[in-house]
């Protein structure tokens, strides 16, 4: 019971650590903390058209979160949840504009295929992993490059004329949501939040309730007692990272054929991918903390672009927030033990 | 017992007693120390070994250096005995036990079940022909230890019915299993749900004979089973693997310490670089004996039974 409140205290005292020394930055910066801080709530949750952004801002981020939390579950460290999700975001695009189809055919399978190309990426750093012994982390971080990269050939050089975004996808593959839309004031909403919902609940039935979850995790705990009970370690670790690269690519196709409708050229990373990794770890790396998680996250994000304008606060200060926060969750050690701490003298 | 002249007992936090080291000897400590009598020299009936279980003919194994480990040894356990494998650690055993169970491929030679050829399988199938084992390294190998025990109960029979059905696990089904054999096996935990890492040694080894016995395998391997363990604890295993013997099973025991292997073994086969050189009843042989011949000298020593 103890030890089930200490993995809720952790990230819920992270958080509000990060919040009271952003309200310390903004006092020492000559700026009104209540001010900032009543922004940032107006911006997230003021009104419906902000809380229809900050849940369409979260539905990438429970992807991400869910892959890297997957693969790290079953002790892998997917760094490259970045290049999946881009990956997936193309192939679904691509799919969305390719082909004729009834809605109820056509979206699902630009889903599963941004799922199939994601699941791809993932399997590549796997199998090299299984195979060669290749530490995933190198493998995965390369393969971030290298997807940004590849996309952006593809965009620029097949599925376009030279041009720098891809035509929006066909409306039978798209996830845009009209009753969303006209309840939350004409926000970019789209119906991705329900399959963010329903990502989750499969991550954490997958995890802790089959066979395949068992072997997962057994494997990531001990490789050795895993092999000696007759699993297959490296069937295991492919399989740990292709699950994890179809959520990440799922992700992708969240913002191709909800958020943004189509593709275009990025210059740099999108860091959602690099944010899952955050997600994750304030989430503890389960289903319901990561879409916990991912909606603060989608909240301080949405609603730091409302900072400047009703405050004057910069919005980078949510950035400032977001560092401190991971900073005191990644310092749990810490905070454990004044908890400990606190309880001992308690009992005094 | 060499180093002190007065010992002092504690069992459970308090002082039990001292005494005079002159005046007390290893089974008067021992009894002190468990609360009960101890008998070192293990009780047990006369074996009545019947058929081959275990055949291992012409074995080769490399180590994971890539070096012969095993040159073309040749063992035989039937059912109904217990064979000690007795030597200096370093002369194949590891390799010899890791072909047997399927953690390690031979490069040549013969390993039967019950007349079944199994050399080459995976130890999914090892364990499913009728092996058990209780491997050397029960952190590394035999345990998940941030597994609760719980499950770590099922660790080779996860898949099957009634623990999973169609990939579903049913935990409900995994924790009764559980709880009973951590009441029959005596294994002192809080409860199933507890993390095997924070069970005691003895305890987590008695999870895991209980577990391996349980599958009621016909050959059962126990690696160093008792060490780094209690007294309590190595009477409770040394019992359990005679026990496996009467009910008909074959088991093969790997063990560095001379007292355990004369004692439990029925037939002891002693190993050197890679083969087994003599094969000597415990009973007509003598600790200098096996020293010798664990030592590569042959004179004057072992005849085979």
């Amino acid at each position: 019971m103890s030890k089930n409140w200490t993995v809720l205290a952790v990230p819920v005292i992270s958080v509000l650590l990060g919040l009271v020394a952003g309200a310390i930055i903004m006092l020492v910066s000559g700026n009104n903390p209540v001010a900032g801080y009543t922004a940032l709530w107006n911006g997230a949750f003021g009104d419906s058209f902000y809380t229809g952004e900050t849940l369409r801002q979260m539905t990438p981020y429970v992807f991400a979160g869910l892959a890297v939390a997957f693969a790290f579950r079953t002790g892998l460290f997917n760094i490259g949840v970045e290049g999946q999700l881009l990956v997936g975001w193309l192939v679904s695009v691509w799919v969305g504009l390719a082909f004729e189809l009834p809605t109820i055919i056509h979206l699902p399978l630009a889903i599963l295929a941004g799922a199939a190309a994601g699941a791809f990426w993932g399997f590549i750093p796997g199998f090299l992993k299984a195979r060669l012994h290749v530490h995933e982390v190198i493998v995965t971080i390369m393969m971030n490059y290298t997807a940004l990269h590849v996309t952006n050939y593809f965009i620029r050089d097949v599925i376009s004329d030279g041009s720098d975004a891809t035509d929006p996808v066909k409306e039978t593959a798209s996830l845009q949501s009209e009753f969303l839309q006209s309840i939350t004031d004409f926000s970019s909403l789209h119906n991705g939040i329900y399959l963010a919902i329903i990502a989750a609940a499969i991550m954490w039935f997958m995890l802790e309730k089959t066979t395949l979850g068992y072997e997962l995790r057994a494997v990531g705990y001990n490789q050795h007692a895993s092999e000696y009970a007759g699993m297959s370690v490296n069937r295991n670790i492919i399989l740990s990272m292709v699950i994890s690269g179809a959520f990440a690519g799922v992700g992708g196709a969240m913002q191709g054929l909800g958020t943004f409708g189509n593709m275009f050229i990025n210059s740099g990373f999108s860091g959602i991918g690099f944010d899952g990794i955050a997600v994750a770890l304030l989430g503890g790396n389960t289903a319901i903390g990561v879409v916990l998680a991912a909606l603060l996250f989608g909240a301080l994000k949405v609603g730091s672009l409302n900072m400047p304008i009703e405050s004057g606060v910069p919005n980078e200060l949510v950035e400032i927030v977001i560092a401190l926060i991971i900073f005191f969750v990644a310092s749990s050690y810490m905070i454990t033990w004044l908890l400990g701490r606190f309880k001992k003298k308690e009992a005094k | 017992m060499e180093v002190c002249d007065r010992v002092t007992v504690i069992r459970k936090g308090k002082g039990i007693g001292s005494v005079n080291v002159p005046d007390t000897n290893p089974n008067h400590l021992a009894s002190l120390m468990v609360g009960r009598d101890v008998t070192f020299t293990t009780q047990k009936n006369e074996a009545v070994p019947a058929q081959n279980v275990l055949e291992v003919r012409d074995l080769s194994v490399n180590d994971s250096r890539g070096v012969q480990a095993v040159r073309g040894l040749n063992l035989d356990v039937r059912a109904g005995e217990i064979v000690g494998i007795c030597g200096v650690d370093g002369n194949g055993q590891t390799e010899l036990i890791e072909s047997i169970t399927g953690l390690r491929k031979a490069t040549g030679g013969t390993i039967s079940l019950n007349g079944k050829n199994i050399s080459g399988f995976k130890p999914r199938k090892v364990t499913e022909s009728g092996v058990g084992h209780i491997p050397q390294d029960r952190h590394k190998h035999g345990l998940v230890l941030d597994y609760p025990i719980g499950t770590n109960m099922v660790l080779q029979t996860y898949y099957q019915k009634p623990f999973s059905k169609a990939g579903i696990m049913n935990y409900k089904e995994v924790y009764k299993k559980a709880s009973t054999l951590i009441k029959e096996f005596d294994v002192r935990t809080p409860s199933e749900t507890t993390l095997a890492r924070a069970l005691s040694g003895g305890n987590q080894q008695k999870a895991i004979i209980g577990r391996e016995v349980d599958r009621d395998p016909d050959l059962l391997i126990a690696a160093q089973p008792t060490r780094g363990l209690d007294v309590g604890a190595i009477e409770f295993i040394h019992r359990r693997l005679i026990e496996q013997r009467d009910n008909g099973k074959a088991v093969l025991l790997l063990s560095f310490e001379l007292d355990e292997i004369m004692n439990v073994s029925d037939r002891i086969a002693v190993i050197y670089e890679g083969q087994i050189v003599a094969v000597v009843n415990p009973k007509e042989t003598t600790e200098q004996e096996l020293g010798l011949l664990m030592a590569g000298s042959t004179k004057g020593a072992g005849d085979r039974v």
